[in-house]
């Protein structure tokens, strides 16, 4: 287990949900991207947003990981609000706290795989040794130590996206945020990147929070919302719908 | 699935007794419903009856159990030609799905509150099949039991997705 960068005591676990968006809303120009969408997600939950092209799904992604800070609305992590913070506060908070996927896994060209997984833990202010070693047991743990000396050049789309996860995961975050992890792969790749995320989740209580337009992905999750036109339309659940509304105060197994 | 073809895929290899294909089939086929004594050994009597299977021999002891069913020269041949013979793909377009979208504009239901309410089922299927195949020990057989349904499940899904943004076009053309 690799110890976070940032002392646990200021993020504590708070007894509702972990990472919370009230009422938020976000326009660009004209465009309402988010009118008023509310979500919490618990320690170790697995939470898929779907929803059609534009309903809104990345946005609300970027403003719950504080890349996008919301026009109206709340964002807390941990029971504080972040969205009111600075942006250097919530850098820190992505480089410790929250771990971070794209579709395309963004790995530095120039860097071998082991070097790309060690990059937070380096720029957390890391020794490179540890670095290196942890940035090898992340690797390990997704079932890709071999692919430690490559750069991204060398691997295949799957194998790069368990890198980039590797490093979306070293530093042990609290919260993964995966915008369509799997949208550049194909079916066989995206299952074993999409199997060694639940399953670092199941065994670290790390919350996942991932936007998709597939539902195969987000049968992966343990819950979904949908979204149009951005809002929230359903929030199901393993036992079925459950009303927009009671995600909020809804016990999460 | 057929069946009977199934049955003279075991019996290729070796003779077999009837409870022995039927474990066969639910090892193979993990997620099918379970074969039903019966229907083996009905299926079986066709077959010998077809002459595409025979009685090679009987065990002391009573009932159907006892007996070893092996394939015949004829059985094989049927065999062969039902494994390249292509299944006609989706010749009629019919299911119930599709059936209950067009009954509820029909009678005034509203389509769109079951759509809404057979998308969370099949998604609560979907999430189980994960599971399953996910799920420490889960054979080869069991996953692609799973991609299968699971393949198909999505199918439904984006069929109820665009069919939900064509119902008020639907609903002008049943009404007329």
């Amino acid at each position: 287990m690799i110890a976070p960068a940032m002392s646990q005591a200021r993020f504590a676990d708070p007894v509702g949900g972990l990472l919370e968006g009230r009422d938020l809303v976000q326009a660009f120009g004209a465009t309402h991207a988010l009118r008023g969408v509310s979500l919490a997600v618990a320690p170790g939950e697995v939470v898929a947003i779907t929803g059609p092209s534009g309903s809104g799904k990345s946005t609300l992604l970027h403003c719950l990981c504080g890349i996008l800070t919301p026009d109206g609305g709340e964002v807390s992590y941990a029971g504080e609000r972040i969205d009111a913070r600075s942006d250097a506060h919530r850098s820190i908070l992505r480089r410790t706290a929250f771990g971070i996927l794209f579709q395309f896994g963004q790995l530095v060209p120039e860097l071998t795989a082991v070097e790309n997984v060690a990059l937070p833990l380096l720029l957390g202010g890391r020794r490179r040794g540890a670095a290196l070693a942890a940035a090898g047991d992340a690797l390990d743990r997704l079932g890709v130590g071999e692919l430690a000396p490559k750069r991204p050049g060398e691997m295949s789309g799957g194998q790069g996206q368990r890198v980039a996860l590797a490093r979306a995961l070293v530093t042990s975050p609290r919260v993964l945020f995966a915008d369509e992890p799997t949208g550049a792969l194909d079916s066989l790749a995206g299952e074993q990147v999409l199997a060694g995320l639940v399953r670092l989740s199941r065994d670290e209580g790390t919350a996942v929070l991932m936007v998709t337009h597939d539902a195969a992905v987000a049968a992966y999750a343990d819950r979904e919302v949908v979204m149009r036109d951005g809002e929230l339309v359903e929030t199901g659940g393993p036992n079925g719908l459950v009303p927009v509304g009671a995600a909020l105060t809804g016990a999460r197994a | 699935m057929s069946t009977p073809h199934v049955l003279l895929g075991f019996l290729a290899a070796a003779g077999r007794h009837g409870y022995e294909l039927k474990r066969a089939h639910d090892s193979h086929f993990p997620r099918a419903r379970p074969l039903a004594f019966g229907q083996v050994y009905a299926t079986l009597e066709r077959l010998v009856r077809d002459g595409l299977v025979k009685v090679a021999g009987r065990e002391p002891g009573e009932g159907p159990e006892r007996t070893r069913y092996v394939l015949t020269a004829r059985g094989r041949a049927a065999l062969d030609a039902w494994i390249v013979e292509v299944e006609p793909p989706a010749p009629f377009v019919a299911n119930a799905l599709f059936a209950k979208v067009v009954v509820a504009l029909l009678v005034g239901a509203s389509a769109s509150t079951y759509l809404g309410a057979q998308r969370a089922a099949h998604m609560a299927r979907m999430r189980e099949l994960t599971a399953l195949k996910t799920g420490t020990g889960a054979t080869v057989s069991d996953v692609i039991a799973a991609d299968y349904a699971l393949a198909h499940l999505d199918a439904d899904l984006r069929w109820m997705e665009l069919t939900g943004q064509r119902l008020d076009a639907l609903r002008q053309e049943v009404l007329g």
